[in-house]
């Protein structure tokens, strides 16, 4: 069965707001619009959107990492806020998973929004109906768009390339190679909601403790010389610490080189830095790294090459 | 949560329409003197308990974007208890029109049924409600069976004062009725101190750490990306200073529990007890419309993580 979502990439995620601001621009015009501004011009403008960017600033100074944090719809394998709907307005799409309010049989009582523990659901007081995101519904399926453009806007928009869609359930598709290799998380997964949306970690964060990496598994270093601020960081590992900052730098200059130059000059970074290492095919070679050089550190990040830039920018 | 008004006389009004229901039921099971001997205060009282209920469903279609669609929400009874409650309320709606006939025409046998039925769509009624709220598992302060007997004990202490109230009007004689208010509204108060103890050291569901994927304890959000409003600041804050909501706390407790319970005690030695009745009743429903607007204020609805910067 296909659950459609979104995969949000945190370590590239820079907080332009793109995706916000096209995802307003697409469904305001679209189908599930209008997504009214309340009082525009006014001093108490209030606005409906299906996407936010919210910025966090995790850790204490000086041992501190600012994320840029998109927050939308998860489309939750088990949405609370389907069921508690007096009239079925609220559904979920057995097809693909998109959960979405029927606008004609919405009432407004605003009880889906009390059952959602993410805050994702907007309502809008000039149309008097609960709003979301559709997954761009009305987009994704369109066959006058161009194949390679059947995406939702959030992710045409991004111009770093962070947000990835697809079916979450097609073990080989492109979000759940990125899941599986960069230990993709759903949100307060402890509530039981299972979200389809999932965000990738930062490298650098799970480099310090901050951010569980590959496949769930326990952080791999702290690269910083000083100890962790905060009692609940994970303990330094410091014969590890250099080899996951260089890791991730060596990552981050092998994203920008790809972005730059194409695949090849991708490929020579990844040369440079795995001098030791025999010549293996692209994938294995990116894990070879880390697992070369510190003997087993667990971070496999380098799997992910397909989702995380190495991509060419034309092909979004 | 912000309080909606609707919602909140909805509630209290439904409910103490739930409680003089069960009060006459009471009377025609032979309690407080039977059918017989109340004159026909049990008819008076079943419109009255039509005018609650009546009052309670006009100010439910207030605080819906959409009231022209309202018939749409018996549709999910079998998941929402939202949509439960849309069907029961009419129902005991009907089931008291039902009763005030056979009061009037009916035979014993028939009085005696439908007063037993009249109770049992209350009861219904009473968990349809409830469990809107209890029903949220995510919202901890409501996800409590205690929120059901607050809702019932509730509804039962403000049924039975309106109800002694009637039969002191009459002239009848109501001092076991009195009694019986006296009580219900001391376990109404016991109940809701016991909810209140609950939720005293309560933490929302989920944590800021899972709400956003991270492993440290310090978390501060910086942005929470606009500067407008939007309805997620509006709907689950109140507003209010904090000082306000203690106010409305020790407000409730006063006018819904402390003042009706002296009260009661008086009419119950008082020779003429109207007026002690009379003011008890109008306490205890004004102090059980702030305790409604304290129950939805009192919530830290788990998605304020979200929404913690200024902006």
């Amino acid at each position: 069965m296909t659950q459609l979502a979104l995969v949000i990439d945190l370590d590239v995620c820079v907080g332009c707001h793109a995706c916000v601001t096209s995802c307003k621009q697409w469904n305001t015009s679209g189908a599930a619009g209008p997504l009214s501004d309340h009082d525009p011009y006014g001093p108490d403008t209030a606005g409906v959107f299906f996407n936010r960017v919210q910025t966090f600033e995790v850790g204490q100074f000086p041992n501190t990492q600012v994320v840029h944090f998109p927050k939308s719809c998860l489309h939750c394998e088990e949405p609370p806020c389907v069921p508690v709907c007096p009239t079925g307005a609220s559904y979920k799409r057995k097809e693909d998973g998109i959960v979405l309010v029927d606008a004609d049989k919405c009432i407004g009582c605003k009880y889906c929004a009390w059952a959602c523990p993410y805050g994702a659901r907007e309502f809008d007081e000039d149309r008097g109906i609960m709003t979301k995101c559709t997954l761009c519904v009305d987009r994704i399926y369109d066959e006058a768009t161009p194949p390679e453009r059947r995406k939702p806007a959030c992710v045409n928009a991004c111009p770093t390339h962070a947000r990835l869609f697809g079916d979450v359930h097609d073990p080989e598709s492109e979000v759940s190679q990125a899941i599986r290799s960069r230990g993709g998380y759903a949100l307060m997964p402890e509530l039981g909601t299972r979200p389809a949306n999932h965000y990738l970690p930062r490298r650098a964060m799970v480099a310090a403790g901050l951010q569980d990496g590959a496949a769930g598994g326990p952080a791999v270093a702290q690269p910083r010389p000083q100890p962790p601020a905060h009692a609940d960081m994970q303990p330094a590992m410091a014969d590890t610490g250099e080899c996951a900052a260089a890791t991730a730098l060596l990552r981050e200059s092998e994203s920008l080189l790809s972005r730059l130059f194409g695949r090849m000059a991708a490929g020579m970074g990844r040369r440079r830095g795995a001098a030791a290492s025999p010549a293996l095919p692209t994938k294995a070679q990116a894990g070879s790294i880390c697992g070369g050089a510190s003997g087993g550190c667990g971070c496999h990040a380098g799997v992910a090459t397909p989702a995380l830039g190495a991509a060419p920018l034309g092909g979004r | 949560m912000r309080p909606a008004w609707s919602v909140l006389f909805l509630t209290t009004w439904i409910g103490c329409a739930q409680g003089l229901a069960v009060a006459l039921t009471a009377v025609a099971l032979g309690a407080y003197g039977g059918l017989a001997a109340a004159h026909g205060v049990p008819q008076r009282a079943l419109l009255i308990v039509l005018l609650l209920g009546a009052g309670g469903l006009v100010a439910s279609f207030l605080h819906l974007g959409r009231p022209e669609r309202a018939w749409r929400a018996a549709a999910m009874w079998r998941t929402s208890w939202l949509s439960r409650e849309v069907i029961a309320l009419p129902a005991f709606l009907g089931m008291a029109a039902l009763c005030w006939a056979a009061l009037r025409w009916g035979g014993t046998l028939s009085q005696l049924l439908a007063c037993v039925l009249l109770a049992l769509a209350a009861a219904v009624l009473w968990v349809c409600t409830a469990m809107i709220y209890a029903g949220v598992r995510f919202i901890r302060e409501w996800a409590t069976p205690w929120t059901l007997v607050n809702f019932v004990l509730m509804g039962l202490a403000s049924g039975f004062i309106l109800a002694a109230l009637l039969f002191a009007w009459q002239g009848l004689p109501v001092r076991a009725l009195v009694a019986s208010a006296l009580a219900l509204t001391l376990a109404a108060a016991l109940a809701r101190t016991a909810l209140f103890l609950r939720n005293a050291r309560l933490q929302p569901a989920g944590s800021l750490a899972t709400a956003i994927g991270v492993r440290s304890g310090a978390i501060q959000q910086i942005s929470r990306g606009f500067t407008a409003g939007s309805f997620n600041l509006h709907e689950f804050t109140h507003g209010a200073s904090a000082m306000r909501v203690a106010a409305v706390q020790v407000g409730f407790a006063v006018l819904g529990f402390v003042l009706p319970l002296a009260l009661l005690g008086t009419a119950a030695g008082a020779a003429q007890p109207t007026a002690w009745l009379l003011a008890a009743w109008l306490l205890h429903m004004a102090g059980l419309v702030l305790e409604r607007w304290w129950f939805f204020a009192q919530v830290n609805h788990p998605q304020n993580r979200y929404y913690a910067a200024a902006h």
